[in-house]
């Protein structure tokens, strides 16, 4: 057995960044551009669309038909590798409570996975202790986020509409597609209840907007990687660009230990342990920037402990882990009678819904806090493994073709009824937005390591009556509308309290946020209100670990903007000679 | 620590970092492909691990001969050809079953023993395999089992055993190129989306509004 030594890098960087998703990769983008050299650290594979291509593949490409492995939760055709289990990288929970915790190990990280759902937080989004008394207001509002909300849109892209509503902002918007057939019915129908449906917002192109990405298609694969890069992926739109400036130096299959400080406690560097010789590594830089995660981040700093920062790094606040929350998540499903034996034509559209409807609740006459947005998914797509199951659920309730049968079956009677009901399924999910606080945590496990002898995270959160109640009033909702559009109800509709009204465990909706927040007071915050740790000025976190809560949108827009609005702060603060 | 690849230290900063990273991914990426008997003919893009796992996943055989040819004559009964597409069988559905009971072992007991129970059912009626009985005889059996909502108590196991059995054999077909074509799935091609076409909008009785129509986004038609 070799002897345990550490190769030091001979570059001295100007920024050392750890993670390439959102956060990371805009940092990169913004930092590279200004000539900065940046040393980025991704712990898993190269990942670019272009190259890794499961997009305008067939059901049978695949010998899984697309079902999901523990490589591919989302499917055998999901861009994301791996997800809620990595071999050898364990996380555990305290008893009796729950979180998931879904890691996406790859260059662009998860926003190879999401659905392009890009939402502006609203000004109230900012300031929600002073509207309900929950939580903590964030140390910065709308307007501060505003500008570079502005630029990301313009930059990247995004479809939508200017509704002028007050809490769901107005931005650039590309023209949005027009609806699909079950989504002309949904919005009728949810209008009926009161329930507003307006076009999505989805970073998608539907207009070219510069001679590095195409427009998008339509091929409703969003989620397995686009290889015009049509849509926004950090791998795509932001590393790519960074590391063609020749100023980024990328490191994959780099699984960050620890970042290194100095006696006066500063951050000089990172040591990882690169995963193809299982060898460490230590790379230095006059600033470091964390954007592995928001529970990532959070191990980082608490696994990297020093004289100078006895209780783990930029966590004197003792809140670094805590104040950990997700979206709270529930769906129903059913199928539209109105849809059986439907004529065929192509409706993939983009990858997701073309209408969505943006929290529209007044909390004044409700028994929760907050709110949530609702999605909506149906129609004609591509045949996966589950297609056709369940059928004698179906064929023995409704007369197909005019006849009734017998539930069940088989032979070329059967055959008639796969081509009937094809394309009559709808449904929807309710993403909202639950109430951070610091009993909701995770820490360092004292006695579990993972195969590179890292200290794992623990986790302890617990949903609240306030997150349950607003799962709750998704079924009412969700209900509402199915009746009137005439859909028939046939799964996620017998939820109650013994089940909690179908509320995903915590960390099922994978927008993990809160573990660093910032704050304007160093006590009760990790952060400034520039991403930047009150306990080390030369280290900054650019992750949802910043957030101070995450509204009931989406919260890669956010990441985005506040990771391009610390970097500038960043540049703006190494030209006077803070950092 | 686990020390097995002795490689030789990299010192980056010394040659070019990705270069060299580089070369270790593809000496890995080769040693996998070796290793792989199908990995090229995949046209999905896989990581190293998958492909290890789909090796070590298809490297087995889970049904026997009699087993599989139970299976095929199953499954035809299931999806015949029609006017409209091919059977079962010749969209390959047994091989897909075979696959994939060994990549979702949890089908593999409910198959199995249904397989046995099925086989066993036929011969206290028939004296003979399920397979090996008259077309007539299969279908009075399956008749049987087919319909749940009608079904004897007595023969539950066997109903269980159909659905699930129904269940693979249509995820098979309709996700082979016989079955979308058969179903009728259009998408999977590139195209520029302009809405519903208008004659199915007229069918449904719906109509875009005027905000649709002006704010969304439009394609000439070519």
């Amino acid at each position: 057995m070799p002897d345990f030594s550490i190769k030091k890098t001979t570059k001295e960087y100007d920024v050392v960044i750890v993670g390439s998703g959102a956060g990371g990769g805009m940092a990169a983008y913004m930092l590279a551009n200004q000539g900065l050299k940046v040393c980025l650290l991704e712990a898993g594979a190269d990942y670019d669309p272009a190259k890794n291509i499961t997009q305008m593949k067939n059901p049978w490409d695949s010998p899984r038909r697309g079902a999901s492995t523990k490589f591919r939760p989302f499917g055998d055709f999901d861009a994301s590798y791996w997800g809620w289990e990595i071999e050898g990288e364990p996380y555990t929970k305290a008893e009796g409570t729950q979180w998931d915790w879904w890691r996406s190990r790859m260059v662009g990280g998860r926003t190879n996975h999401w659905g392009r759902i890009s939402l502006r937080f609203g000004p109230k989004d900012f300031k929600r202790k002073s509207i309900d008394g929950l939580g903590d207001d964030w140390p910065i509002g709308y307007e501060d986020v505003k500008p570079f909300y502005d630029r990301i849109d313009k930059m990247i892209g995004v479809f939508g509409t200017n509704e002028g509503l007050p809490n769901d902002p107005d931005g650039f918007f590309l023209p949005p597609p027009k609806p699909r057939l079950h989504e002309v019915f949904i919005k009728n129908a949810a209008g009926k209840v009161g329930v507003p449906v307006i076009p999505s917002r989805l970073s998608i192109l539907t207009q070219k907007i510069n001679d590095d990405r195409g427009q998008c298609f339509y091929c409703a694969q969003c989620n397995r990687g686009c290889t015009v890069y049509g849509d926004f992926s950090s791998s795509s739109v932001l590393v790519k660009p960074a590391v063609k400036t020749g100023n980024v130096d990328m490191i994959t299959g780099a699984m960050a230990r620890e970042v290194l400080t100095n006696s006066e406690g500063l951050a000089t560097g990172i040591s990882y342990v690169n995963k193809r010789d299982l060898l460490e590594y230590e790379v230095k830089g006059r600033v470091v920037i964390l954007a592995a995660s928001a529970c990532e981040s959070s191990r980082l700093l608490l696994n990297s402990k020093s004289a100078r920062h006895p209780n783990g790094l930029a966590n004197n606040s003792n809140v670094v882990g805590k104040y950990l929350h997700d979206s709270t998540g529930a769906a129903m499903g059913g199928i539209l009678p109105e849809l059986f034996d439907r004529k065929r034509y192509n409706e993939d559209g983009v990858g997701g819904m073309h209408v969505y409807s943006p929290w529209w609740g007044d909390n004044k006459k409700l028994d929760f806090p907050r709110g949530y947005h609702i999605e909506y998914w149906g129609g004609m797509g591509q045949p996966a493994y589950g297609f056709g199951w369940g059928i004698e659920g179906l064929n023995g309730k409704y007369p197909v073709n005019g006849t009734q049968k017998e539930a069940g079956g088989y032979g070329a009677s059967l055959k008639q009824d796969y081509r009937y009901f094809y394309g009559a399924g709808v449904g929807m999910a309710g993403r909202g937005e639950a109430i951070p606080v610091a009993t909701n945590y995770c820490e360092i496990d004292p006695s579990v390591v993972d195969k590179y002898g890292i200290p794992v995270l623990k986790f302890n959160v617990k949903w609240s009556d306030h997150e349950v109640k607003q799962a709750k009033h998704m079924k009412e909702t969700f209900k509402e509308i199915m009746h009137s559009m005439g859909a028939v109800i046939t799964w996620g509709g017998n939820d109650g309290p013994e089940n909690s009204y179908g509320l995903e465990s915590p960390g099922k909706i994978i927008h993990e946020a809160g573990t660093v927040r910032m704050g304007n007071d160093a006590k009760s915050s990790a952060l400034n209100k520039h991403n930047q740790a009150h306990d080390c000025k030369n280290l900054f976190v650019v992750d949802g670990g910043a957030f101070v809560s995450q509204a009931d949108k989406n919260i890669t827009w956010t990441i985005l903007a506040l990771s391009m609005r610390a970097s500038e702060y960043l540049m703006d603060e190494m030209k006077k000679r803070n950092i | 620590m686990d020390r097995r690849k002795s490689l030789k230290a990299i010192a980056i900063g010394t040659f070019g970092t990705a270069a060299l990273l580089d070369a270790c991914k593809s000496e890995a990426d080769k040693k996998v492909a070796a290793n792989s008997s199908l990995a090229a003919g995949f046209t999905l893009d896989r990581q190293p691990e998958e492909l290890v796992q789909y090796d070590k996943v298809i490297s087995t055989t889970f049904f026997t001969p009699q087993e599989l040819a139970t299976i095929t004559v199953l499954g035809d009964i299931i999806i015949p050809k029609d006017d409209v597409s091919g059977s079962a069988s010749e969209a390959k559905v047994p091989a897909f079953i075979e696959f994939i009971v060994k990549d979702m072992p949890e089908h593999q007991t409910p198959m199995r023993g249904g397989l046995m129970w099925i086989d066993r059912h036929a011969f206290k009626k028939n004296g003979k395999n399920f397979k090996d009985c008259s077309k007539e005889q299969q279908i009075a059996i399956v008749d049987e089992i087919a319909y749940p909502n009608k079904a004897a108590k007595e023969v539950a196991q066997g109903v269980a055993f159909f659905s699930l059995m129904r269940n693979l054999t249509a995820t098979g077909f309709y996700t082979s190129q016989i079955g979308v074509a058969d179903v009728g799935y259009k998408g999977n091609q590139p195209n520029q989306w302009n809405g519903v076409p208008d004659e199915v909008m007229k069918q449904y009785g719906v109509a875009y509004t005027e905000k649709e129509n002006k704010e969304c986004v439009k394609y000439s038609e070519e």
